[in-house]
C-alpha cells in the first residue's frame, strides 16, 4: 500500500500539467474571482436620498464617497426617484437617511440608514452593502467612541429585485467547492482511466491487490493534496482578501475532508465508466464541473432558478457544501447548525462509495 | 489435474464476434509453450481468460489446478503476466517500476533479486532512467523483470517480441530458455512463425481456432506434401510464372526463394524445370526441402 | 545491379539532437522502382532518417534530395511526391472504405473523377468492391493493411515509404502484401520499407542495415550473405547488430 501511494505521488509530481491543475488552479481561481469581484465595486455609482441634510449625514456621505469604492452619481429628492434610477441602470446602490438624523442620534442614541441595492446581481449587491455598512460602522466608532452611552446608527440593507436572497454570499466558499471537486473527482478519474489506457491496470488486476486497495492507493495522494488546497484557499482568502473564518477552523477542515472523500468517490465512479483519459475528463467536466458551477448556488442564486432546477440543485453535493462553508466561515456557526447538510453529504458519500466499489471491476469486462 | 495450465472447451465472444471457439489444451510443468498466430487470432483473449481478466462464455480453464472463474484470487497470487503492450509506468524510472511491482506482491526487489538477476542486471546500469525513455528491447526486459519479481510459477507473456528488432528478440528467447531451466512454466504468444522452433510445443491459432498443437518437430512431421524450394535469376517474375503453371498448388515467397507445392501426386521437378526455362528463367534451382512452421501454418489455413 | 535513375540521394546525412547523434553521416542512393529495405534495431535511427526523407524533420547537415527536391527548401514539393504508410495504418476507422479514399484523394487534390476511378481500380484489384461502403473497423486486419497501402499510392507518388507495414498479419496476407509491393515497384514507384521480419529483407532489391546511427552495410541480400558467410539475412543482421 505504501509503495502504491509513493508511486502515485511520483506520477503527480512528474506531470507538470497535473501539478499546474493541483497548485496553480486554486491560486488563479481565488485571485480571479477575488479581483473580478473587488473590481466590480471599485467606483460603484450610488445615489443618496437624504431626508435630513444635517452635519452627520453629510459626514457619512463624504466618508462613503471618499472610500474609493463609491462615486456619488446623484442626490435624490424623494422616494419615487429610487425605482426610476435603478431602472436606468446608472446606479448600484441608494443610501437613504431618515429625517432628523442628527437629532434622533443625539436624543435617542439611535438613527436609521437604509441601504438599497440592486440584487439582480447578488454578489455585487452583497459586497456593496457590506462595504457600506462597514464604512458606517467605522465612522460611528471613530465619531462616538468618546460618548459614554452607546450610540447606534442602524444600517438596514434591503435587497431590491431579489428580496429572497438570504445568505451572505462570498466567493471563497464557492471557489473551495469548485477546486475540491475539480482536483478530487477529475484528477482521480483521469489517473485511474490512465492506468486502463496504458494497460497497467491489467497488471494491477492480475495481482493479489484487492479492488479497495487499488482504489485507496490511487486516491490517498489526492485526499492529501486536496486538503492542502483547501487550506491554501482559506489562507489566501484571509491574507489577500481579508476574509476571516468566523467559526471553528477545525470544523471547517473536517467538513472539507468529508467533501473531498465524497468527490473522490464520485471520481472513482466516473473512472469505472470511462475507458480513456479523454472520456474521464469530459465526463468530469460535464457531469461535475458545470453543475457545480451553475447549479450549486455559487454563481446563480438557487432561489431564482425555475422550480425544476431547484429540485435538481438539491442533488448537487456542492450545494450543501457551499451552505456549510458559508455558514461556518461567514456566520461562525457550529455543527449544531449545519448537521443536516453534513448528514446529506455523508449519505451521498456512502452512496457513491458503495456504487464505485460495486462498479469497480475485478475483470476487464 | 496436474497440469499447470488446462483449458477445456473454452469459447468466448465479443458481442457477435467469436474470439475463441472451443479451445482445449494442456501445458506441462516447466514447458515453454508457444501460441502462434497473427493479430486478431484470439491470442490475447486466451491469455486474459487464463490470467482471470476475462470469463470464458463456455468451458473451463485451470491454472495450477485453480479455476479461473471462482478461484481467481489464488491464481492472481501465483502467475506472472506481461500484457501485449509493455505495461510499465512510463513516467517512473526503471528502479521505481521494479520497486512498485514488487510492493504490490508484498515482496521487495532485494528479496527476489536472484530470480531476475539474469535479466535485470542488463538494464540495471540505466535504473534511474524513465521507462518511457528506454528502447524497445530494454522495455521488454524491464517488463519481464517486473512480471518475474514475485516468483510466479506460471508466466504468461502476451506478444513480448512484437515490434522488437531481431537482435532483441533473439536475446529475449535466450532469456526464456534460461527461465525455463528454473522450472517456471511459460506460455508465450507471438505472431512471428520463426519463433515457434524455440518452443517445446506450440499451438497454431487462427480465427479463434486452434489448427494444430504439437512440438515444432511434430508439426513439421505432419506436413505431408512435397515441398520444393525454387530459385532462378528472375525472382520478381517467377511468382507470376509459377501461378500460371498448371500443376501449381501453392507458390509463396520465402526469403530469397519460392516455396512450391504441386497438385501432382508425385511431383515431377524436371517438368517444372523445363516449364521455367521455357519462360526464360536461367540458373533454375529446384530442391526438395523440409518445411518450417510457417509452411505448415499456411498449409493449415 | 543495372544502373537506374536515382530518386533518393543522401550525402552525409547527419541529424543530432543535442549531443546525441541519431544519424551519423548516412550515404545512400535509391533508384527508381527499387525496393529498398531499411533495417536496423529499435533505436538505431531509422525513424529519424525516414522523417527527414519525408520532409517532416530537418537534417542537421548533409545534402539530401528526394524525388529531385531538396529536403531543406522544398519540403512541400517532396510531400506531394511521396506516399507514407505506417504500422498504425492511418485509416479512419469510423469512415467507410470509400470515404477514406475520398478523403485522401481530396488531400492530394485529385478530382472527383480521378478519385472515383482510382478507388474503383484499387478495390477491383483487391477484390473488395462489395465492401466499398463498409466502415473500416469492421474489416479484418489484412484488408485494412492492403487498403492503407492503396491509399498511400492513391496519388501516384514517386516514392512510397512503408514503416513496418506487415506487423502482426498472417503469413499468407503478408505475402500477398509483398506481391502488391512488387507490382507497385514494377510500375516504377520506389518502395522504401522497414521491417522486423528478416525473411522480408530478402525480398528487397537492396538493404541497408543501421547500427547506432550509422549504416553498417548496404548491398543486395545475396552479396551481404556472401560477405558475412551466412545463409540468411537474419544471420547478417545478427552479426552486424550484435557488434553495436
Amino acid at each position: 500500500m505504501r509503495g502504491f501511494v509513493i508511486k502515485e505521488f511520483f506520477h503527480i509530481f512528474r506531470d507538470y500539467r497535473s501539478m499546474l491543475i493541483l497548485f496553480g488552479m486554486p491560486v488563479v481561481q481565488v485571485l480571479l474571482f477575488g479581483f473580478a469581484i473587488t473590481n466590480e465595486i471599485n467606483d460603484a455609482e450610488i445615489a443618496v436620498l437624504d431626508y435630513s441634510k444635517d452635519n452627520i449625514t453629510q459626514e457619512i456621505t463624504n466618508k462613503i464617497t471618499s472610500s474609493g469604492y463609491f462615486i456619488l452619481n446623484k442626490n435624490l429628492e424623494h422616494e419615487g426617484q429610487v425605482a426610476e434610477e435603478f431602472r436606468k441602470g446608472n446606479i448600484k446602490e441608494v443610501i437613504v437617511f431618515e429625517d432628523n438624523f442628527a437629532k434622533k442620534l443625539e436624543k435617542n442614541h439611535s438613527a436609521q440608514i437604509q441601504i438599497l441595492s440592486d440584487a439582480s446581481d447578488p454578489n455585487t449587491a452583497n459586497l456593496l452593502t457590506s462595504y457600506t455598512s462597514g464604512i458606517i460602522r467605522n465612522y460611528q466608532q471613530q465619531k462616538f467612541s468618546e460618548f459614554s452611552l452607546p450610540v447606534e446608527i442602524k444600517p438596514e440593507s434591503i435587497m431590491l429585485y431579489n428580496p429572497e436572497l438570504k445568505s451572505v454570499f462570498m466567493f471563497v466558499p464557492g471557489t473551495i467547492t469548485i477546486i475540491l471537486m475539480l482536483v478530487s473527482a477529475m484528477m482521480t478519474s483521469i489517473s485511474i482511466a490512465k492506468e486502463k489506457e496504458m494497460g497497467t491496470m491489467e497488471v494491477l488486476l492480475v495481482s493479489p491487490l484487492k479492488p479497495w486497495q487499488i482504489i485507496v492507493g490511487k486516491v490517498m495522494p489526492y485526499v492529501l493534496l486536496s486538503f492542502v488546497n483547501a487550506i491554501t484557499i482559506l489562507l489566501m482568502g484571509f491574507f489577500v482578501f481579508g476574509m476571516p473564518v468566523q467559526g471553528s477552523v477545525i470544523l471547517l477542515l473536517l467538513e472539507s475532508l468529508l467533501f473531498i472523500v465524497m468527490a473522490l468517490s464520485l471520481g472513482i465512479y466516473i473512472s469505472t465508466v470511462s475507458s480513456s483519459q479523454q472520456i474521464a475528463m469530459l465526463l468530469s467536466m460535464f457531469a461535475l464541473m458545470l453543475p457545480t458551477i451553475l447549479l450549486s448556488g455559487f454563481i446563480f442564486p438557487i432561489e431564482n432558478m425555475p422550480e425544476i432546477l431547484q429540485w435538481i440543485s438539491h442533488l448537487m453535493p456542492s450545494k450543501w457544501f457551499i451552505i456549510i462553508v458559508k455558514d461556518i466561515m461567514l456566520k461562525g456557526v457550529g455543527i449544531l447548525y449545519v448537521w443536516k447538510e453534513t448528514l446529506i453529504i455523508i449519505l451521498m458519500t456512502v452512496f457513491f462509495i458503495f456504487l464505485s466499489v460495486k462498479k469497480f471491476k475485478i475483470r476487464l469486462e | 489435474m496436474n497440469y499447470p495450465v488446462a483449458i477445456k472447451n473454452v469459447s468466448k465472444s465479443y458481442r457477435k464476434v467469436k474470439a475463441l471457439s472451443n479451445i482445449s489444451f494442456e501445458v506441462n510443468k516447466g514447458e515453454l509453450f508457444g501460441i502462434i498466430g497473427p493479430d486478431g487470432a484470439g491470442k490475447s483473449t486466451l491469455f486474459r481468460i487464463l490470467v482471470t481478466l476475462l470469463k470464458p462464455d463456455e468451458g473451463e480453464a485451470f491454472v495450477e489446478g485453480y479455476n479461473v472463474v471462482n478461484q481467481f484470487k489464488e491464481i492472481r497470487k501465483i502467475v506472472g503476466y506481461m500484457p501485449g503492450r509493455f505495461s510499465l509506468y512510463q513516467d517512473l524510472s526503471v528502479e521505481e517500476n521494479m520497486n512498485f511491482f514488487a510492493s504490490i506482491f508484498k515482496t521487495t526487489v532485494k528479496e527476489n533479486y536472484h530470480l531476475v538477476k539474469d535479466i535485470y542486471s542488463q538494464i540495471e546500469p540505466f535504473k534511474t532512467r524513465l521507462a518511457g525513455k528506454l528502447s524497445g528491447g530494454m522495455k521488454q526486459k524491464l517488463a519481464l523483470s517486473c512480471a518475474l519479481i514475485h516468483s510466479p510459477t506460471v508466466l504468461f507473456l502476451d506478444e513480448p517480441t512484437t515490434g522488437v528488432d531481431a537482435v532483441s528478440r533473439k536475446e529475449f528467447w535466450e532469456m526464456l530458455q534460461r527461465l525455463k531451466q528454473q522450472g517456471i512454466t511459460i506460455l508465450v504468444s507471438t505472431p512471428y512463425m520463426d519463433e515457434a522452433g524455440l518452443c517445446d510445443r506450440v499451438a497454431l491459432i487462427q480465427n479463434g481456432e486452434i489448427m494444430e498443437i504439437d512440438s515444432p518437430e511434430g508439426i513439421i512431421g505432419n506436413y505431408t506434401k512435397n515441398l520444393y524450394k525454387v530459385k532462378t535469376d528472375k525472382m520478381f517474375e517467377i511468382i507470376n510464372d509459377l501461378r500460371d503453371y498448371q500443376y501449381t498448388d501453392t507458390a509463396y515467397r520465402f526469403g530469397d526463394s519460392i516455396h512450391f507445392t504441386s497438385k501432382q501426386e508425385n511431383p515431377d521437378s524436371d517438368e517444372l524445370l523445363s516449364y521455367l526455362q521455357g519462360k526464360g528463367h536461367d540458373n533454375v534451382q529446384i530442391n526438395e526441402i523440409k518445411p518450417d512452421v510457417e509452411d505448415c501454418f499456411m498449409a493449415l489455413m | 545491379m543495372e544502373q537506374r535513375e536515382s530518386i533518393i540521394e543522401a550525402i552525409n546525412l547527419t541529424k543530432k539532437f543535442g549531443n546525441f547523434v541519431a544519424n551519423d553521416n548516412l550515404n545512400f542512393m535509391v533508384g527508381k522502382g527499387e525496393i529498398f529495405g531499411f533495417l536496423g534495431a529499435n533505436g538505431a535511427g531509422k525513424t529519424t532518417a525516414i522523417k527527414i526523407l519525408c520532409g517532416l524533420s530537418r537534417p542537421t547537415s548533409g545534402n539530401i534530395t528526394v524525388a529531385g527536391f531538396d529536403v531543406y527548401t522544398e519540403r512541400e514539393k517532396i510531400k506531394k511526391n511521396i506516399g507514407y504508410m505506417s504500422q498504425k495504418f492511418s485509416l479512419y476507422e469510423d469512415l467507410t472504405v470509400f470515404e477514406n479514399f475520398r478523403f485522401y484523394g481530396g488531400i492530394y487534390g485529385l478530382s472527383k473523377k480521378e478519385i472515383r476511378e482510382r478507388t474503383n481500380y484499387f478495390l477491383d484489384k483487391l477484390g473488395l468492391m462489395e465492401y466499398k461502403d463498409k466502415v473500416i473497423n469492421e474489416l479484418p486486419l489484412g484488408w485494412k493493411q492492403k487498403l492503407a497501402f492503396s491509399l498511400a499510392i492513391l496519388h501516384k507518388p514517386r516514392i512510397v515509404f512503408l514503416d513496418e507495414p506487415t506487423g502482426g498479419v498472417d503469413p499468407i496476407t503478408r505475402r500477398q502484401f509483398w506481391d502488391m509491393i512488387y507490382e507497385v515497384a514494377n510500375d516504377g514507384i520506389t518502395v522504401f520499407v522497414t521491417t522486423h521480419y528478416m525473411d522480408e529483407a530478402e525480398y528487397c532489391g537492396r538493404v541497408s542495415i543501421m547500427v547506432d546511427g550509422r549504416i553498417e552495410a548496404l548491398d543486395t541480400p545475396e552479396t551481404l550473405k556472401n560477405k558475412y558467410e551466412v545463409d540468411s539475412m537474419d544471420g547478417v543482421f545478427l552479426k552486424l547488430a550484435r557488434k553495436g
